[in-house]
């Protein structure tokens, strides 16, 4: 009897009112907040390598403009790249946006709970509304730049653009919200789905989920600190470089002679 | 026994009773001497005893069994009966769960918003054929039994609903007591349910795929359910069945 009214239920339910994007729209959020966030921790340690060398960040250029490749140097290569991430980045906006507050009232009824709760979780997800509303923003013009302006990256290029072209207040107020912002994700992420019992036979150990809880936030806490030093240096680093290098905007830098001795000298500018 | 004066305790309790015309939400604070051993559920009868006969709050079993006692104690929700005065400042706030109807002061009416709970998501055993009590139940690994009854303590308290930002601001979002039933009732071979039928139930932003991950629930569940790693299993679960479905598929 109630297999019947089941059938018919369902079927009628499946034709109206049924939808499988919910799970799809979830997945996409998490997904997409994977990679972005895989992609800066990986982002962030390239632009660092200004911090061993000028040499070492002109390698790290090239070899994203395929340089070591080709023998040949094609910006278009950070251009795709951009456009790729700017993609997956939308995508991740337009799917969490979903789940900020969208009344007056509801962000109230949130912030109070939150402010009378005291409860550290429930303030991150809050940390990840504020720093994902700014780089709503600040990201967009960061990708824009690259994907428009692919050549102009290198030790000087990128140091004039953060000094002398006032790119620094953006930059450094988006570094500490994607750092935020990617670290509290990761974390998140992994109990949203709970990735540790991914593979374990039954439903999850009760006892080593609460562990992996407490293990995953040191983790993240780590992560933050350690990106943000880490991060914070290479941008004051690019600063200092385009400080020193203020009368000179617009002239690029070529490896000294002992590491490449041929190409440089053919690429030297003739002003100079 | 013990001589020494105790603790003088401040009890500030938010007091409302909307069935009084004319009342206004306000804080009354009562100061009580503390006593050893005492719990807040112990301390509201003080109150109730010495000061103020119309304060309005519930409590059955005093052990932390039947979850009538819940309320917000210093912002967190709790057990009134297993919170120990001894842990806690002598300054002591207490306020009703949110959410739920307020019946007055401390009380709140969680009975009727879990019934109608049950019965949105059909938290009950789904057999396709008529139980015949004159047979053996078939048997159980005892791990089975163990994990659905692991999910079956829940005592519907209303905790995990009083500490979630989500369902504060979207009311109709289930919260963790809500897809707790729904993983218990999935891995129980009893209901012949299939993961497209629990879709049905929770596949939505009002269901698995609305929870926010702020893990409130799993912090202040008095039972500590293993609420955030169940959550994670459903929705995975979940995603299977929106994945592999495909939406043009329709027989009628």
């Amino acid at each position: 009897m109630r297999h019947d009214r089941e059938q018919k239920s369902i079927a009628a339910y499946r034709c109206g009112f049924i939808s499988y994007m919910p799970a799809r729209l979830d997945f996409i959020q998490s997904a997409t907040g994977l990679i972005l966030a895989l992609f800066i921790t990986l982002h962030l340690i390239f632009e660092a390598s200004i911090l061993i060398s000028k040499d070492a960040m002109l390698a790290v250029t090239k070899f994203f403009e395929g340089y070591y490749f080709f023998g040949e140097t094609y910006p278009g290569i950070i251009s795709f790249l951009a456009a790729s991430i700017f993609f997956i980045f939308i995508l991740h906006a337009m799917t969490a946006v979903r789940k900020f507050p969208s009344t007056y009232r509801q962000y109230r009824i949130f912030i109070s709970h939150n402010n009378n709760f005291k409860h550290s979780d429930t303030s991150l997800w809050l940390y990840q509304v504020i720093t994902g509303s700014i780089m709503f923003f600040l990201g967009s013009v960061h990708l824009y730049m690259m994907m428009s302006q692919p050549s102009q990256i290198g030790p000087y290029a990128s140091a004039d653009r953060i000094y002398s072209e006032w790119m620094w207040p953006l930059y450094l107020i988006l570094l500490i919200s994607v750092i935020l912002h990617a670290f509290i994700g990761l974390y998140r992420v992994t109990l949203k789905w709970g990735l540790f019992s991914l593979f374990s036979k039954n439903t999850g150990n009760s006892k080593q989920d609460k562990k992996n809880k407490v293990l995953m936030k040191k983790w993240m806490f780590i992560g933050i600190i350690v990106y943000l030093t880490i991060s914070l240096l290479s941008l004051g680093t690019y600063m200092l470089i385009g400080y020193q290098h203020a009368d000179k905007v617009g002239e690029r830098y070529h490896s000294q002679p002992q590491t490449q001795p041929a190409a440089p000298v053919a690429e030297e500018p003739s002003a100079k | 026994m013990n001589s020494e004066k105790g603790r003088l305790l401040k009890i500030n309790i938010l007091r409302f009773d909307p069935h009084i015309k004319g009342d206004k939400p306000r804080i009354e604070t009562f100061e009580i001497e503390e006593a050893p051993g005492m719990t807040l559920f112990i301390a509201l009868n003080d109150i109730r005893q010495h000061h103020d006969p119309s304060l309005k709050f519930d409590f059955v079993c005093r052990a932390g069994i039947c979850g009538s006692c819940a309320m917000i104690i210093n912002g967190k929700p709790g057990l009134a009966c297993s919170t120990l005065t001894a842990n806690m400042d002598s300054d002591i706030s207490l306020a009703p769960l949110p959410v739920f109807e307020l019946i007055g002061d401390l009380s709140v009416f969680t009975g009727n918003w879990m019934r109608s709970l049950n019965n949105r998501l059909e938290a009950w055993i789904h057999q396709h054929e008529e139980l015949n009590i004159d047979q053996l139940e078939q048997r159980m690994e005892p791990e089975l039994a163990e994990e659905i009854y692991e999910l079956d303590r829940c005592i519907e308290c209303g905790c995990c609903v009083a500490g979630c930002g989500t369902i504060q601001m979207r009311e109709e979002f289930v919260g963790a007591v809500g897809l707790n039933k729904i993983a218990r009732y999935q891995i129980d071979p009893r209901d012949e349910r299939s993961d497209s039928d629990y879709y049905e139930l929770v596949g939505d932003e009002d269901g698995v795929f609305g929870c926010m991950t702020l893990l409130g629930c799993e912090d202040v569940c008095p039972k500590n359910l293993p609420l955030q790693s169940r959550i994670a299993y459903l929705r995975r679960k979940m995603l299977e069945i929106g994945l592999k479905s495909n939406t043009e598929v329709c027989s009628c």
